[in-house]
């Protein structure tokens, strides 16, 4: 009974911790800017399916794909087992889920089974964190902290794995030792309790009671820590990818502001038709974090920095300033830093800081080709080329400013319908003496 | 040998005579003014005619899409390009419209339908495609068998529009030596003209774009590397002027290897 009233208050602090840190990115989201409406669920669930349970995008490097296939699955299926300890925390029950028969079985084999493996990945991953040079995981964003992150999410869920490993281990002893039937199946961990097998009934009782807590405690500490973590990912990245943005790689949104103000230029005629606008006539294109898109905002908080993005970016390949990994970055930083500011005191607030400029420079974001490599990487479909492109219409449409050949570009094509400077009655000059031979 | 010269349809006098062609023929500002490009116009009529393809070109009507200008972020002069080309096109009933830049296909078939525009757009791969399978366009596979090919992808047909197998179901008509290079469809990597980068000097960095591609290229011993884009022509052709390969390696654009081998 004591164990149940410890368990139920830890579990409503957790769980108060949580709802106020999502409350405040609630709060968040909402100095965001609409985007598309989220439309056609039946494709949305395929999309989710195949890339985020699927895992296909992250197979694009097969090796190391599979490493993070494994440890997700791994975690969809020992998610199941958390539940249960929930459960039985709470009613005061030891392994609930048995009444599922057969169907426990499979679930505590797998579950077992993928605590090793997902612990085995782990470790590969904090080797090649710590010890390799892996050029991915360099770069200028890519500050001391960054790293610290990792290593630390990283050696959370490998505590994580020991913990549910040892917890099995010492409850199959317990079992064996008081002749009492076990619960499911441990196919790992039936090896792992010979480590235990000296303990006498009162030790390994305690041992195993340890092992609960101490993974239990962990997950709701892990669950609390993660939004602040680029490891929020966990949570954030199946829902990033159910919110795709489905329409072909190729294609920019449209701005529809600048469409009614087109129509009234090429139609003066329709000025006095079209009813006025009534909302206040809104910066064009993103200069500051107020300006970006609830999308953009998921994304950046989906984002776990892998950097595959920025490893097949030709700008950044080829030694330019742009990385898509730090655009995606810099959004929640400064959502970070500005946006408690406007929380209290309104969208107007200013820190006379902006998003591009002194997170952004302008170099980077001219040195951006829109080849999409960055977001066809991306393994949960995040997209940077459409965000680059938005800053980019700030810079020309608000400010006027632009490399000066992409001014002589815009003028080329206002004047004669060209990027080049011909004249638009030279046009068909290229078909005037195409001979072709009569086979 | 025999020549004759081909008169490319213009859809104003079409239209004054009453005549609607089933194409549009969107030649594009660089089939019109870029000079190694202009040949690859040149080629792709031949195609035209060849097939007996009933089409137009809009020629001194035709005018920029407003892709340089849209990804440069001036979405104000694209949408006035936009909306004129749309008019324009409504003017002669235009449904039907055959690019060879990939640019001009990606924003007519992705872009346009949000400004009202709404047209059956064929990149002309994809009319090449068709057409073999329909068996109007025979290819001769030992024709250019005695030359290794590579192809680059260009990102506004592949990663933007998910065209990778067309290209290389042509070139395989071609030869049998045809050559991937490592990075290649939805991982090749950009020739660094895209986003309006072609028109202007690229942000400083340890290497240019192109030249990162073209070792790709020469890396696969190909003699030839084809593309399918005028901006990737530029870089590429560029790229091996840089390498000073451009005796022994050839780019041409598919149309280019089309017209040689079928001897047009």
């Amino acid at each position: 009974m004591i164990k149940q009233i410890v368990f139920a208050i830890v579990f409503l602090i957790t769980i108060g911790v949580f709802s106020y840190t999502i409350s405040r990115i609630i709060r968040f989201f909402k100095l965001t800017k609409p985007n598309f409406p989220v439309k056609n669920i039946g494709k949305r669930f395929r999309v989710m399916l195949e890339v985020a349970f699927g895992q296909t995008k992250i197979f694009r490097r097969p090796v190391i794909g599979l490493a993070h296939a494994l440890v997700f699955w791994g975690f969809c299926v020992i998610l199941i087992g958390s539940i249960e300890m929930v459960l039985d925390g709470f009613f005061g029950t030891e392994r609930i889920l048995k009444a599922l028969g057969i169907i426990y079985n499979i679930i505590s084999a797998s579950g077992d089974v993928f605590a090793l493996i997902v612990a085995v990945c782990i470790a590969v991953f904090l080797i090649r964190r710590v010890f390799m040079h892996i050029k991915r995981f360099e770069g200028i964003e890519m500050k001391r902290i960054s790293h610290y992150d990792a290593n630390i999410a990283l050696t959370m869920i490998l505590l994580l794995m020991l913990s549910l490993l040892g917890m099995n281990a010492a409850y199959y002893q317990h079992q064996v030792l008081l002749g009492e039937g076990i619960a499911g199946t441990y196919p790992v961990s039936f090896f792992l309790s010979g480590l235990f097998s000296g303990l006498s009934e009162e030790a390994i009782s305690h041992t195993y009671q340890a092992f609960w807590w101490s993974h239990i405690l962990l997950i709701f500490v892990f669950a609390n820590i993660l939004p602040y973590s680029k490891h929020f990912h966990v949570f954030m990245s199946v829902p990033n990818v159910f919110l795709s943005r489905l329409d072909p790689l190729g294609k920019l949104p449209n701005m529809e502001d600048i469409t009614r103000e087109v129509k009234l230029m090429l139609d003066p005629e329709a000025a006095f038709s079209a009813p006025a606008s009534e909302a206040p006539v809104e910066r064009f294109g993103v200069k500051d974090v107020e300006d970006v898109s609830w999308k953009n905002y998921f994304d950046s908080l989906a984002c776990t920095q892998c950097g595959r993005c920025t490893s097949v970016c030709p700008a950044n390949i080829t030694g330019k300033m742009l990385s898509p990994r730090k655009i995606i970055m810099d959004v929640r930083a400064r959502m970070k830093e500005k946006g408690p500011g406007m929380i209290k005191n309104g969208k107007e607030y200013t820190d006379n800081k902006s998003l591009i400029r002194d997170l952004i420079s302008e170099e980077e974001l001219w040195a951006c080709t829109t080849c999409n490599a960055c977001a066809q990487e991306c393994p949960i479909n995040i997209n940077h080329p459409t965000l680059i492109i938005d800053m980019r219409r700030y810079l020309v449409m608000e400010e006027g400013s632009a490399p000066g050949e992409l001014k002589a570009v815009f003028n080329n094509i206002e004047n004669n319908g060209a990027p080049w400077q011909f004249s638009s009655e030279d046009r068909l000059q290229w078909a005037n003496d195409i001979e072709m031979k009569i086979n | 040998m025999e020549t004759r010269k081909i008169d490319v349809p213009v859809m104003a006098d079409l239209f004054a005579r009453g005549e609607k062609p089933e194409y549009l023929f969107w030649v594009g500002c660089a089939g019109a003014f870029d000079d190694r490009y202009k040949k690859v116009a040149k080629a792709f009529t031949k195609i035209l005619t060849h097939l007996n393809i009933d089409y137009a070109v809009l020629g001194k009507e035709e005018s920029c899409t407003g892709d340089p200008a849209r990804r440069a972020g001036n979405e104000m002069l694209y949408q006035m390009q936009a909306l004129q080309n749309i008019e324009l096109f409504k003017m002669y009933d235009i449904n039907k419209i055959i690019t060879i830049c990939p640019h001009c296909y990606n924003i007519f078939k992705n872009e346009y339908p949000d400004l009202g525009g709404n047209y059956e757009v064929i990149s002309y791969i994809q009319l090449l495609q068709k057409q073999i399978d329909e068996g109007n366009l025979k290819l001769d596979v030992s024709s250019l068998d005695n030359v290794t090919i590579t192809y680059h992808d260009p990102c506004y047909l592949g990663r933007a529009n998910n065209i990778y197998q067309e290209p290389r179901n042509v070139l395989k008509m071609l030869t049998r030596n045809f050559v991937e290079m490592g990075r290649n469809k939805s991982f090749a990597l950009c020739c660094g003209a895209g986003g309006a980068q072609m028109f202007k000097e690229a942000e400083k960095g340890n290497k240019e774009v192109f030249i990162e591609r073209t070792e790709d290229a020469l890396k696969t011993d190909a003699r030839v590397i084809a593309t399918a884009c005028p901006f990737c022509m530029t870089m590429i052709t560029d790229g091996l002027k840089y390498k000073n390969k451009e005796e022994e390696i050839k780019n041409y654009d598919i149309a280019e290897l089309i017209v040689q081998s079928l001897n047009l």
